[in-house]
């Protein structure tokens, strides 16, 4: 680990986010490398081993996502890194991971797409494959930084949130942030709220893998323990042998979904930046919310009273902060490198609102410029 | 060897299995539970991982933990398994086509690699659990529900993959002779390193049978009995032509330092 004490350092997003995943405790790693991802592969292979954990490439993201889950079940907090393609390989396994309830952290780079795309260059458009990438019914949490800082601060919430609820995170990271230098700070071990998941005890009487507690998650057992436990990505009952009646399969996936769905307010993470009397709001994520804030600046200088949403949980969609904020200003912008997704959840909230998207592909940054060139043109 | 009952490591209050009659798969779990006890293998220490398809719903009887996964990912979430526990016996059961089609990719690397796990494949030429559609070791011109006209493509040999692969310790059987099944998981138990890997030739009698005009289950295992041939025959009596035979036996036994050796072997200067 290379922060091994409280202070400050010098790393690139995609390190902070592995330094962070060390620090929650991750203990296993399987990852395909992929651009513009790869440095938290090399960084796993070698500092895992030195913290007792285990590495390993696999032969592809499908199987890297496998071995995260296998891994995970032993009760070792586990994680992979990936991109937009490997990302699409992965699907299938999101929703294993979902349906075994397997705590896992997916950090994903985004990268100019569809397909190969633009390997090295940043993009946006992976808001919803975030969310649907998998089929079925499902509930999924992703949270995505906006600094070097926050892939630290937020790698170590992805992991608590995983833990907590037993399900997939993504850190949905994108190319700028991800390779992008800044100077982090680094608490102190004591400093940190590090959750792991709750384990049932050995004496536990009638162990039920899948009975939830009174929060809707199960107990966890993991393999090797004398209480016998099961994983099933077939539709199970409590005791995790499969179970194809109606009436469980509605149980189970509505619970699935509710797990996470009702906690959702502490889930969403934001920041708010001159929003209390901003007449012009410009709702970011991860690489559109320093061109935004910069923007915002300018445009207050010039007496245009701009302001700030920035969130950092995307799903599940922090809808409360999004609606109040959104109440009392005249205009929504939308600067985002991708055709208008992430605009596409934010009208779901507020829908007789004026909202300009502004949207870059090419897999070239928002300029400041971008935004402030609308922010003057609606005001003037 | 039939002084092990295995079942210690059943359900069984979840019998009789779900598998149509006649399906080998029966044979194959008692083989397996029997070579478990023969080894005084805990259930605590075990993890058997499956897939999807007729034989990936092994785990459904067993009383050991178990993970039932995704089409073709047994074996990757079973080296996720092994290398963060490696106490466990991780036993993989995949199917032709979970395990040599759609998840060929992982068998070979795990092959390569030698992951420390045990795959028992029943291969029943073709995919029983969707209706009997051809899977990648159905044989030439065989007739399946998608080759009504008989299958033009090759079927793999897959133990002679595996063993070309890099496995320590590969081995074919067939249901026709369970105690040779036993005896092989037995030996891959006791090797203890490597990835092992048997081969049961199996039967469906339900889709490939009766495509195949076998009128019973009793025919298509007399069929597989005067097709097997021994590896250590073939030799020994100069055999040339093994066209159509079922070449069962040891096809690599030979030491390995396995995955999580190597991984303690490079990393222990680290810790």
């Amino acid at each position: 680990m290379i922060c091994n004490k409280k202070g400050r350092y010098f790393l690139q997003g995609n390190i902070a986010a592995g330094e962070a995943a060390l620090i929650s405790g991750a203990r296993f790693f399987a990852g395909y490398p992929i651009t513009p991802s790869s440095e938290i592969a090399e960084h796993a292979s070698q500092h895992l081993p030195i913290a007792g954990g285990t590495f390993i490439q696999m032969e592809d993201e499908i199987g890297s996502l496998a071995a995260v889950i296998g891994a995970s079940m032993t009760g070792v907090k586990a994680y992979t890194a990936t991109s937009g393609p490997g990302l699409s390989l992965m699907s299938e396994n999101i929703g294993l991971a979902c349906m075994v309830e397997a705590p896992c952290v997916i950090i994903s780079v985004q990268r100019a797409g569809p397909s190969t795309g633009l390997a090295t260059k940043p993009a946006q458009g992976d808001f919803y494959q975030f969310r649907y990438g998998t089929h079925g019914d499902h509930m999924i949490i992703a949270l995505s930084p906006a600094s070097v800082q926050e892939c630290f601060d937020l790698t170590i919430k992805a992991f608590n949130f995983a833990e907590r609820f037993r399900c997939p995170v993504f850190l949905a990271l994108d190319a700028i942030i991800a390779k992008m230098y800044e100077t982090v700070n680094i608490p102190g071990l004591d400093e940190l709220e590090i959750f792991n998941r709750k384990k049932a005890s050995s004496s536990h009487k009638n162990y039920l893998p899948y009975k939830p507690e009174e929060n809707g998650v199960p107990l966890f057992v993991p393999f090797g323990s004398t209480l016998i436990t099961r994983a099933n990505s077939s539709g199970h009952g409590i005791d995790g042998y499969p179970c194809a009646d109606d009436d469980n399969h509605d149980k189970l996936v509505r619970r699935l979904v509710d797990k996470i769905d009702r906690y959702k307010e502490e889930i969403s993470l934001f920041n708010e930046f001159n929003t209390s009397d901003a007449e012009i709001l410009i709702i970011s994520y991860g690489c559109s919310t320093r061109p935004a804030l910069s923007a915002m600046k300018r445009a207050r200088e010039k007496g245009i009273k701009a302001g700030v949403l920035q969130l950092q949980t995307l799903w599940p969609f922090p809808e409360t902060i999004v609606k109040s904020s959104v109440s009392k200003v005249k205009l929504i912008l939308v600067p985002e490198l991708s055709l208008g997704q992430f605009r596409s959840e934010i009208i779901k909230y507020c829908p007789d609102k004026p909202i300009i998207s502004i949207n870059k592909l090419g897999g070239v940054t928002i300029q400041p410029g971008d935004i402030l060139a609308f922010l003057s043109k609606e005001t003037e | 060897m039939m002084k092990y009952s295995g079942r210690k490591y059943v359900k069984e209050e979840l019998l009789p299995f779900f598998w149509c009659p006649g399906c080998g798969n029966g044979i194959i779990f008692a083989a397996m539970t029997r070579a478990m006890e023969e080894n005084n293998l805990e259930k605590k220490d075990i993890v058997a991982v499956t897939g999807i398809g007729c034989w990936g719903k092994a785990d459904d009887y067993l009383a050991t933990h178990a993970f039932h996964g995704t089409h073709g990912r047994a074996i990757a979430v079973a080296t996720g398994i092994k290398l963060a526990n490696h106490l466990l016996h991780v036993f993989v059961l995949v199917g032709d086509g979970d395990g040599a089609t759609i998840g060929g990719n992982h068998l070979i690397h795990a092959a390569r690699r030698n992951i420390d796990i045990i795959a028992i494949m029943s291969n029943n030429l073709n995919y029983g659990m969707t209706g009997g559609q051809y899977s990648g070791t159905t044989p030439f011109n065989s007739i399946t529900s998608t080759s009504r006209k008989g299958h033009i493509e090759d079927a793999f040999d897959i133990s002679s993959l595996v063993k070309s692969a890099g496995a320590g310790y590969v081995a074919r059987c067939t249901i026709e002779n369970p105690q040779m099944i036993q005896r092989f998981i037995s030996k891959a138990i006791k090797k203890g390193k490597g990835f092992r890997f048997i081969e049961v030739i199996s039967i469906c009698p339900t889709y490939y049978g009766r495509y195949n005009k076998f009128s019973n289950t009793v025919e298509m295992i007399k069929d597989i009995k005067a097709r097997t041939i021994n590896i250590k025959d073939i030799d020994r009596e100069n055999i040339q032509e093994l066209e159509g035979k079922i070449v069962v036996g040891e096809y690599v036994d030979k030491k390995v330092d396995g995955l999580v050796h190597r991984y303690q072997e490079k990393s222990k200067d680290d810790i």
